[in-house]
């Protein structure tokens, strides 16, 4: 089947990777099992026409979403089109120098599918496991991302921080592909400091919306749009918005409520507590029919304005591998509705998210950006290892 | 118009604990001499509310308007039942789940009630470390009330010096500390540019 790209929304899922029992079967999936739901998945949403796939990054149980790059790359060499991303990438206790290293390989490997999300991580007790402090999160995001955006855009770094031993003449390779580095988005759920940052950087600005109420998010989008257009990057509604979202789908909306309760009731972060009809009435959570779903979705413009990147969490909570992929067919369904919808009254001046394509033209076009140099362990070049 | 906001945390209906936070509301009012908006907080409404935002992080519906009315607020009277020689814990949640700052500066008056007298110092022992840590400003008279307290003339001077404690510090117009703005709606208002965020990043002690 032909697939074409996309312009205008992009549209797609993101997972955090989480190994949750089935509550209706009290049966857990091993982390194997997970690990390969977790491409077919992806793979099932190339196929029904999806733009994105994002995967969290986790380094404790019960989660398998660390090595988030392995994941990537494999799920890049059974895909064509799909856009690998992450949601998020840990900015605070991951090394800059392998962030640099990792998505740079990966964007070659997958011809430059791939962009990421930064974000903090929320759990405290993981940050020391990597020689970091929670209460630094805020410092650690700025100070590794500074280092990170230079890493991909300076072929010889020296570089001095608070968190990282230095680097003296320090190359990170390979190269990003094309010379052009991976967009990057950052995610905060209610940190301005880190809407602050990507107005800063011109960056995009993902907001998780699915814990919280809209009326905060409308305020964090809000910020960042109008520090974006304080640093010079363009008009507020140029600025580069992406936002997560959450929707259990069945033809018919009693039993979509049937089928998900026990899921919701059970689910990790809000389960036992606030009634699901309470929960899809102050977030973005809809729970019912595709037109319902569709609706749903299309009013997020109301409060964030036009945007680029649309995110759904569909695999979590013990949800079955069969039930995800139904679900992704079913978003399959209404795909073109909600292309058509976000299109309409969409003003021409506002942007589409980067992709590599893009950002390549904006560039003037791609350069190879390899650095031939002495091997500044041995002193040698490779020429001569060939030749000795 | 001062904003007096009444935290009340009696569960039953009719409440002491309620009743001793009007008794303590109409002396400030008295004390003040000038126009006060009252609004009352009863967290027995708030109790399922407060649960989901311990599991979600965040306020829901009435709750929301609450926190954002103790935000508002110029002054607080907070009563609270005693439970297990302490605050009762609902009481206590409605405490943890205010953003941090949110009472820095702010006068506080304090009181609880039980049903023996044997339970007093909970206000010295429990309340006043509770606020001192959340950075309000407490009255020194905290007001407890015994079942047979009320019964007694002397609990109405002890809540009408609380009353003036209050209003005195309302007279002297107490702001809350300048600084580092705390709260997201602060954030929010006031920028901090990111040459300044990255400037604190790589300083140590910050």
């Amino acid at each position: 089947m032909e697939q074409k790209q996309h312009t205008g929304m992009q549209l797609g899922i993101f997972t955090v990777g989480d190994v949750t029992p089935d509550p209706t079967t009290g049966r857990t999936p091993t982390e194997h099992e997970r690990i390969k739901a977790t491409v077919a998945i992806a793979k099932k949403a190339e196929e029904v026409g999806l733009d994105v796939f994002a995967t969290g990054e986790h380094h404790n149980p019960p989660f398998i979403s660390s090595a988030p790059t392995t994941t990537l790359a494999y799920i890049a060499a059974q895909t064509e089109r799909l856009i690998l991303s992450t949601a998020t990438t840990l900015i605070t206790t991951t090394d800059p120098v392998l962030i640099a290293e990792n998505y740079a390989k990966l964007q070659h490997l997958s011809d430059g599918r791939v962009d990421l999300t930064m974000g903090r991580g929320n759990t405290g007790p993981v940050y020391p496991w990597f020689g970091k402090d929670i209460r630094q999160g805020i410092n650690l995001a700025i100070e590794n991302y500074a280092l990170l955006h230079r890493l991909w855009r300076e072929d010889v770094v020296d570089w001095e921080g608070r968190f990282r031993t230095p680097l003296q003449g320090f190359t990170s390779a390979p190269r990003p592909l094309d010379g052009v580095p991976p967009f990057v988005w950052h995610g905060s759920i209610r940190s301005p400091e880190i809407a602050e940052q990507a107005a800063y950087y011109g960056d995009g600005f993902f907001h998780n919306h699915i814990f919280w109420p809209a009326s905060h998010t409308q305020k964090m989008v809000a910020y960042y749009r109008q520090r974006f257009e304080h640093y010079g990057h363009g008009r507020a509604d140029q600025a580069i918005v992406g936002l997560g979202g959450q929707f259990f789908m069945r033809r018919n909306s009693q039993d979509a409520v049937r089928e998900f309760r026990p899921y919701f009731d059970n689910a990790p972060v809000y389960g036992h507590g606030p009634s699901l009809e309470d929960f899809t009435s102050g977030t973005p959570l809809t729970v019912g029919s595709p037109q319902e779903v569709l609706e749903r979705t299309l009013s997020f413009r109301d409060y964030v304005g036009d945007y680029q990147r649309q995110l759904f969490l569909i695999d979590h909570a013990g949800l079955p591998l069969k039930t995800v992929l139904e679900q992704l067919d079913l978003l399959g369904e209404i795909l073109p509705d909600l292309r058509a919808g976000f299109a309409e009254g969409r003003p021409a001046h506002v942007p589409d998210a980067p992709t590599h394509a893009s950002l390549v033209a904006a560039a003037g076009g791609a350069r190879d950006s390899s650095v031939h140099a002495v091997d500044d362990v041995t002193g040698r070049r490779a020429e001569e290892e060939v030749s000795a | 118009m001062t904003r007096l906001v009444v935290v009340s945390g009696g569960l039953s209906t009719p409440s002491s604990t309620r009743l001793l936070a009007d008794r303590l509301t109409e002396a400030t009012v008295a004390a003040l001499a000038r126009p006060v908006e009252v609004d009352v907080v009863e967290l027995r409404d708030l109790a399922h509310p407060l649960a989901d935002n311990l599991l979600t992080g965040f306020p829901s519906g009435a709750l929301a308007e609450a926190v954002e009315l103790v935000r508002r607020a110029d002054a607080l009277v907070v009563v609270t039942p005693v439970f297990s020689a302490s605050y009762s814990g609902l009481f206590k949640t409605f405490f943890d789940v205010l953003e941090p700052g949110t009472l820095a500066g702010k006068p506080v008056l304090v009181g609880a009630t039980a049903g023996t007298a044997r339970h007093s110092l909970v206000l010295e022992h429990a309340l006043r470390p509770l606020f001192a840590y959340l950075r309000a400003v407490v009255v020194p008279t905290a007001v407890f009330a015994a079942s047979e307290d009320f019964a007694d003339p002397a609990l109405q001077q002890r809540v009408e010096r609380a009353a003036g404690e209050l209003a005195a510090l309302l007279g002297v117009a107490s702001a809350p500390a300048a600084g580092r703005p705390t709260s997201f709606e602060e954030q929010v208002a006031s920028p901090v540019a990111f040459e300044d965020l990255l400037r604190r990043a790589s300083t140590p002690g910050t």
